[in-house]
Protein backbone atom coordinates (compact mmCIF):
# COMPACT_ATOMS: atom_id res chain seq x y z
CA UNK A 1 0.00 0.00 0.00
CA UNK A 2 1.27 3.73 -0.65
CA UNK A 3 1.80 5.94 1.81
CA UNK A 4 -1.23 8.02 0.11
CA UNK A 5 -3.06 4.89 0.02
CA UNK A 6 -2.51 4.44 3.80
CA UNK A 7 -3.61 8.02 4.39
CA UNK A 8 -6.72 7.75 2.81
CA UNK A 9 -7.73 4.66 4.14
CA UNK A 10 -7.32 6.00 7.85
CA UNK A 11 -9.07 8.75 6.96
CA UNK A 12 -11.92 7.37 5.52
CA UNK A 13 -12.65 4.74 7.81
CA UNK A 14 -12.32 6.58 10.85
CA UNK A 15 -14.55 9.64 12.43
CA UNK A 16 -12.09 11.42 13.55
CA UNK A 17 -8.75 11.47 12.87
CA UNK A 18 -5.83 13.45 14.09
CA UNK A 19 -2.49 13.40 12.57
CA UNK A 20 0.04 14.83 15.32
CA UNK A 21 3.31 14.86 16.58
CA UNK A 22 3.15 12.62 19.32
CA UNK A 23 0.13 10.73 20.70
CA UNK A 24 -3.10 11.59 22.26
CA UNK A 25 -0.92 10.88 25.90
CA UNK A 26 2.09 12.13 25.11
CA UNK A 27 2.06 15.34 22.35
CA UNK A 28 5.50 16.26 21.79
CA UNK A 29 4.12 19.58 19.53
CA UNK A 30 2.71 22.14 21.71
CA UNK A 31 -0.08 23.09 18.36
CA UNK A 32 -1.05 19.17 18.58
CA UNK A 33 -1.40 19.08 22.12
CA UNK A 34 -3.85 22.19 21.79
CA UNK A 35 -5.89 20.05 19.53
CA UNK A 36 -6.10 16.91 21.98
CA UNK A 37 -6.96 19.02 25.01
CA UNK A 38 -9.84 20.15 22.87
CA UNK A 39 -10.74 17.06 21.45
CA UNK A 40 -10.44 15.34 25.14
CA UNK A 41 -12.51 18.39 26.32
CA UNK A 42 -15.42 18.00 23.64
CA UNK A 43 -15.35 13.91 24.18
CA UNK A 44 -15.26 13.02 21.04
CA UNK A 45 -13.80 9.27 20.09
CA UNK A 46 -11.17 9.70 17.68
CA UNK A 47 -7.76 7.98 16.52
CA UNK A 48 -4.39 10.42 17.08
CA UNK A 49 -1.30 9.54 14.24
CA UNK A 50 1.74 10.46 15.19
CA UNK A 51 3.69 11.32 12.29
CA UNK A 52 7.07 11.38 13.91
CA UNK A 53 6.72 8.02 13.84
CA UNK A 54 7.26 7.38 9.83
CA UNK A 55 9.14 10.10 8.02
CA UNK A 56 7.32 8.90 4.36
CA UNK A 57 3.90 9.83 6.87
CA UNK A 58 5.38 13.26 7.69
CA UNK A 59 5.78 14.33 4.50
CA UNK A 60 2.72 12.60 2.59
CA UNK A 61 0.21 13.96 4.94
CA UNK A 62 1.11 17.26 4.05
CA UNK A 63 0.86 15.94 0.75
CA UNK A 64 -2.64 14.36 1.06
CA UNK A 65 -4.28 17.65 1.94
CA UNK A 66 -1.97 20.02 0.63
CA UNK A 67 -1.57 21.63 3.89
CA UNK A 68 2.09 22.33 5.02
CA UNK A 69 1.58 22.04 8.78
CA UNK A 70 1.07 19.49 11.38
CA UNK A 71 -1.72 18.92 13.45
CA UNK A 72 -4.06 18.17 11.17
CA UNK A 73 -7.73 17.01 12.04
CA UNK A 74 -9.88 15.02 9.56
CA UNK A 75 -14.26 14.57 10.44
CA UNK A 76 -15.65 11.83 8.30
CA UNK A 77 -13.18 12.30 5.60
CA UNK A 78 -13.38 15.55 5.42
CA UNK A 79 -10.32 17.94 6.39
CA UNK A 80 -11.18 20.36 9.13
CA UNK A 81 -8.28 22.25 9.36
CA UNK A 82 -4.99 22.90 11.67
CA UNK A 83 -4.91 23.86 15.32
CA UNK A 84 -5.39 27.53 14.50
CA UNK A 85 -8.56 26.92 12.79
CA UNK A 86 -9.88 24.30 15.12
CA UNK A 87 -9.12 26.66 18.30
CA UNK A 88 -11.50 29.52 16.24
CA UNK A 89 -13.80 26.52 15.60
CA UNK A 90 -14.04 25.24 19.30
CA UNK A 91 -14.07 28.96 20.98
CA UNK A 92 -16.72 29.60 18.47
CA UNK A 93 -18.97 26.85 19.09
CA UNK A 94 -18.66 25.77 15.62
CA UNK A 95 -16.59 22.52 15.95
CA UNK A 96 -19.38 20.93 18.47
CA UNK A 97 -21.99 21.76 15.20
CA UNK A 98 -19.47 20.51 12.95
CA UNK A 99 -19.17 17.21 14.59
CA UNK A 100 -22.84 16.73 15.26
CA UNK A 101 -23.79 18.04 12.10
CA UNK A 102 -21.07 15.26 10.92
CA UNK A 103 -22.85 12.79 13.28
CA UNK A 104 -19.87 12.40 15.76
CA UNK A 105 -21.61 12.03 19.05
CA UNK A 106 -19.66 14.59 21.31
CA UNK A 107 -20.15 13.28 24.87
CA UNK A 108 -19.62 16.02 26.75
CA UNK A 109 -21.96 19.15 27.53
CA UNK A 110 -21.23 22.19 25.59
CA UNK B 1 13.51 43.00 12.47
CA UNK B 2 14.69 39.44 10.91
CA UNK B 3 14.85 38.60 7.64
CA UNK B 4 11.79 35.86 7.87
CA UNK B 5 9.80 38.52 9.10
CA UNK B 6 11.21 40.58 6.72
CA UNK B 7 9.87 38.29 3.87
CA UNK B 8 6.91 37.37 5.61
CA UNK B 9 5.82 41.03 6.01
CA UNK B 10 6.69 42.37 2.25
CA UNK B 11 5.00 39.74 0.64
CA UNK B 12 1.94 39.68 3.07
CA UNK B 13 1.63 43.03 2.29
CA UNK B 14 1.88 43.10 -1.53
CA UNK B 15 -0.44 40.34 -2.10
CA UNK B 16 -3.16 41.17 0.62
CA UNK B 17 -2.98 44.76 1.48
CA UNK B 18 -4.00 44.15 5.14
CA UNK B 19 -6.20 46.13 7.03
CA UNK B 20 -4.15 45.40 9.92
CA UNK B 21 -1.12 42.96 10.62
CA UNK B 22 1.04 41.66 13.44
CA UNK B 23 4.11 39.05 12.42
CA UNK B 24 5.44 38.12 15.92
CA UNK B 25 8.06 35.91 16.60
CA UNK B 26 7.19 33.45 18.98
CA UNK B 27 10.59 31.21 18.71
CA UNK B 28 11.92 32.20 22.31
CA UNK B 29 8.89 30.09 23.50
CA UNK B 30 9.74 27.05 21.83
CA UNK B 31 13.70 27.34 23.27
CA UNK B 32 15.26 24.05 23.49
CA UNK B 33 11.98 22.29 21.66
CA UNK B 34 11.82 20.21 18.96
CA UNK B 35 12.44 22.92 15.73
CA UNK B 36 13.58 25.67 18.12
CA UNK B 37 17.02 27.03 18.53
CA UNK B 38 18.78 26.31 22.39
CA UNK B 39 18.37 29.52 23.20
CA UNK B 40 15.08 30.12 21.28
CA UNK B 41 16.94 33.40 19.20
CA UNK B 42 16.37 32.70 15.61
CA UNK B 43 12.99 32.46 13.68
CA UNK B 44 11.67 29.59 14.14
CA UNK B 45 7.80 29.77 15.52
CA UNK B 46 6.43 32.49 13.68
CA UNK B 47 2.72 34.21 13.73
CA UNK B 48 0.93 36.30 11.17
CA UNK B 49 -2.56 38.19 12.33
CA UNK B 50 -4.01 40.15 9.41
CA UNK B 51 -6.74 41.79 8.72
CA UNK B 52 -7.84 41.39 4.95
CA UNK B 53 -10.94 42.78 2.48
CA UNK B 54 -9.10 39.63 0.47
CA UNK B 55 -10.93 37.43 3.20
CA UNK B 56 -14.22 38.40 3.15
CA UNK B 57 -16.48 35.85 2.49
CA UNK B 58 -13.72 33.24 2.72
CA UNK B 59 -13.92 30.40 4.69
CA UNK B 60 -11.49 29.64 7.41
CA UNK B 61 -9.64 26.71 5.11
CA UNK B 62 -8.92 28.27 2.24
CA UNK B 63 -8.03 31.55 4.12
CA UNK B 64 -4.65 29.50 5.26
CA UNK B 65 -3.92 28.08 2.04
CA UNK B 66 -3.94 31.69 0.59
CA UNK B 67 -1.91 32.45 2.90
CA UNK B 68 0.42 29.33 3.08
CA UNK B 69 0.53 29.65 -0.42
CA UNK B 70 2.10 33.22 -0.58
CA UNK B 71 4.45 32.30 1.95
CA UNK B 72 5.46 28.61 0.36
CA UNK B 73 8.95 29.66 -0.39
CA UNK B 74 9.09 30.78 3.63
CA UNK B 75 8.32 27.62 4.75
CA UNK B 76 10.24 25.85 1.93
CA UNK B 77 13.15 27.32 3.41
CA UNK B 78 12.51 24.88 6.78
CA UNK B 79 10.50 27.58 9.08
CA UNK B 80 9.09 25.29 11.76
CA UNK B 81 5.87 26.82 12.85
CA UNK B 82 3.77 29.09 11.10
CA UNK B 83 0.60 30.01 13.44
CA UNK B 84 -2.01 32.11 11.09
CA UNK B 85 -4.73 33.84 12.56
CA UNK B 86 -6.51 35.35 9.38
CA UNK B 87 -9.50 37.67 9.71
CA UNK B 88 -12.21 39.17 7.41
CA UNK B 89 -12.72 42.68 7.79
CA UNK B 90 -15.90 42.12 9.30
CA UNK B 91 -14.75 39.77 11.55
CA UNK B 92 -14.01 40.49 15.69
CA UNK B 93 -10.52 40.51 16.66
CA UNK B 94 -9.20 40.43 19.75
CA UNK B 95 -5.79 42.01 19.02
Amino acid sequence: MSMNDFIDNEVKNNNVVLFMKGTPDFPQCGFSGQVVQILDYLGVDYKGINVLADDDLREGIKTYSDWPTIPQLYVKGEFVGGCDIIREMFQAGELQTHMSDAGVEVKAAS
Amino acid sequence: MGSIEKQIRDTLSQALDPVRMEVINESHLHAGHAGGTPDGSGETHMRVRIISAKFDGVGRVQRHRMINELLKPVLDEGLHALALEPAATTDKVRW
